[in-house]
């Protein structure tokens, strides 16, 4: 269960740039919520993950995970919990290790990095997760990560963050850098990895259809609020048209409709 | 040339093969780049000197690199902490080091161990490859412990923090602890050279070190420009044969009647012209 109670970040206080990134967000989540994050450029959604994996600390209030007070912790401790996903897919492997050491890593998360000797132990597990990724990387352990393509790194991020099973995953736009069919095929592997292993998860998308598609909560933010919650039967019925509307009369934000979607 | 004069360019080879192997750790395995060592090879150096003319010259090794690693600590500090950019962290500790290092010699730019005994007077009976030998079982020892380690869960964290701080600080990794780490583990390892280099030459010098970081980076490109392989292995040798290669070519300067002086300027050519031919072949494929 993942609970955020007050939170508040501003940047640059007491200087003419100061601005309020997130004010008072409150919200709860139980486990297996997958919440979808809608919003246009500066409505506070990178602030809120950066904000839920210790980036960026809390002016105010308090972020609970399953009983865990998390607010004061460092972004390494957290993310012993907290599975993370960018923009960039080259922001969550290593380019100079190989595919076998960058599972590795990963499968250390959260236990003490020992002087223990790196082995092919755990070889078969490893081509088992990369099977399930269905990109032929199978073969290929002893590649080096930086010849991968981006679809390939992205997704192999994926199975890295939650190789070792998080309770909470952020996807910030995990697919906005891939083409079209690559994005389908890492989204649909997200959420099977997701509802498999019932993890809570948070999801910021540019995408209306995908923000309904996949999940089953919409927030709406803007200027640091979240102006509107999508649950249950509201939600279900609705259909892409309605939360193009409802978002662009919710944010007055009109501008950039055909782009929504 | 005859035999002193390649066993001299050997024996200082392997050692400045010890200091590029700690360098190693800081410019490629965190890819950081560490001025500190211009500062901690000369507390190598004044340490093995105090030690060694109260004669305790393999004491004096064990705290010259506990010296070392301090010296590596504090640079750490310095740019995880302090956020303090890595290259004016380690000129700031360099230039700090410079008035403690006058200090351990007690306020003296330079000491003699004329008539001390060294590491290698036990083996004199194998005279003259006595020193060659026993250098040479450092590296060894040296390039084992660094192949096993950076092959240890630690050393492949180690490994990914300089190759993408981000995804390690994601996989619940603390990133400030592995840099204060290498750079300690590299810095020891300079000061272990400089204190071998004391007790070769029988003095120490408080500009010993001036120059170390160009001569570390001269042998670790070299090196790594000859021999272009990724697996730890044969970095470690890469690295090993550069700087015996270095060492060489300084020599052969030295007997074509190149003053001593100049040795300085040699060696930055040869890292400008190590660096620009691995860019320049490179962009000439892209073509």
């Amino acid at each position: 269960m993942l609970e955020l109670q007050d939170i508040s970040v501003i940047f640059n206080e007491r200087t003419v740039n100061e601005k309020k990134a997130l004010s008072s967000v409150n919200f709860q989540l139980q486990k297996g919520d997958f919440v979808t994050i809608i919003g246009s450029n500066g409505a506070g959604k990178s602030t809120l993950f950066q904000v839920i994996s210790g980036a960026v600390l809390a002016k105010t209030g308090k972020i609970i995970l399953n009983g865990k007070d998390l607010t004061s912790l460092p972004e390494y401790k957290r993310s012993r919990f907290i599975g993370r996903l960018f923009q960039d897919p080259l922001k969550g492997t290593a380019p100079s290790m190989t595919i076998e050491e960058n599972l590795s890593l990963a499968s250390q998360r959260g236990k003490h990095f020992s002087l223990k000797l790196f082995s092919h132990k755990h070889k078969q597990e490893m081509i088992d997760a990369l099977k399930s990724l269905d990109l032929g990387l199978e073969n290929r352990l002893e590649a080096k990560v930086g010849t991968l393509s981006g679809g390939q790194r992205q997704a192999l991020t994926l199975l890295m963050a939650t190789y070792v099973t998080p309770e909470l995953l952020l996807l910030d736009e995990h697919t906005a850098a891939l083409d079209p069919k690559t994005a389908q095929k890492v989204l649909s592997l997200s959420s099977k990895l997701i509802e498999k292993h019932q993890i809570t998860t948070l999801m910021i998308t540019h995408n209306m259809e995908d923000a309904l598609k996949y999940g089953n909560k919409t927030f709406i933010m803007k200027d640091g609020h979240i102006i509107a919650y999508l649950e249950g039967e509201t939600r279900q019925k609705m259909t892409v048209d309605e939360l193009i509307h409802l978002y662009s009369t919710s944010t007055q934000d009109y501008n950039d409709k055909i782009l929504l979607r | 040339m005859n035999l002193t004069i390649i066993l001299g360019a050997l024996e200082l080879g392997g050692i400045f093969a010890i200091m590029s192997l700690g360098l190693y750790m800081s410019y490629k395995i965190l890819n950081l780049p560490d001025l500190t060592v211009d500062g901690s090879f000369t507390l190598g150096c004044a340490v093995s000197a105090v030690f060694t003319a109260h004669s305790f010259p393999y004491m004096s090794l064990i705290f010259a690199f506990i010296a070392g690693t301090l010296a590596g600590i504090v640079t750490g500090i310095l740019t995880t902490k302090f956020k303090i950019m890595p290259l004016l962290a380690g000129i700031l500790t360099m230039t700090g080091l410079y008035s403690i290092n006058l200090a351990v010699m007690g306020d003296k730019p330079n000491v003699s161990l004329l008539g001390c005994s060294t590491i290698f007077t036990p083996f004199d009976s194998f005279d003259p490859y006595h020193k060659l030998l026993l250098i040479g079982f450092f590296v060894l020892l040296i390039c084992l412990f660094l192949y096993y380690f950076l092959r240890t869960q630690l050393g492949l964290a180690l490994r990914a923090c300089g190759d993408n701080e981000d995804m390690v600080r994601a996989s619940s990794i603390d990133t400030d602890k592995m840099k204060i780490l290498g750079l300690a583990i590299a810095n020891g390892f300079v000061a272990l050279a400089g204190a071998i280099y004391t007790q070769h030459q029988m003095f120490s010098d408080i500009s010993n070190g001036t120059g170390t970081m160009v001569i570390g980076l001269a042998s670790i490109i070299v090196g790594l420009t000859f021999i272009k392989k990724d697996k730890i292995s044969y970095q470690l040798f890469a690295v090993v044969f550069g700087a015996i290669f270095y060492r060489f070519i300084l020599t052969i300067a030295l007997q074509l009647g190149l003053p001593s002086g100049y040795l300085k300027l040699l060696s930055a050519v040869l890292v400008v012209l190590a660096i620009a031919s691995t860019n320049i072949t490179r962009r000439k494929r892209k073509c």
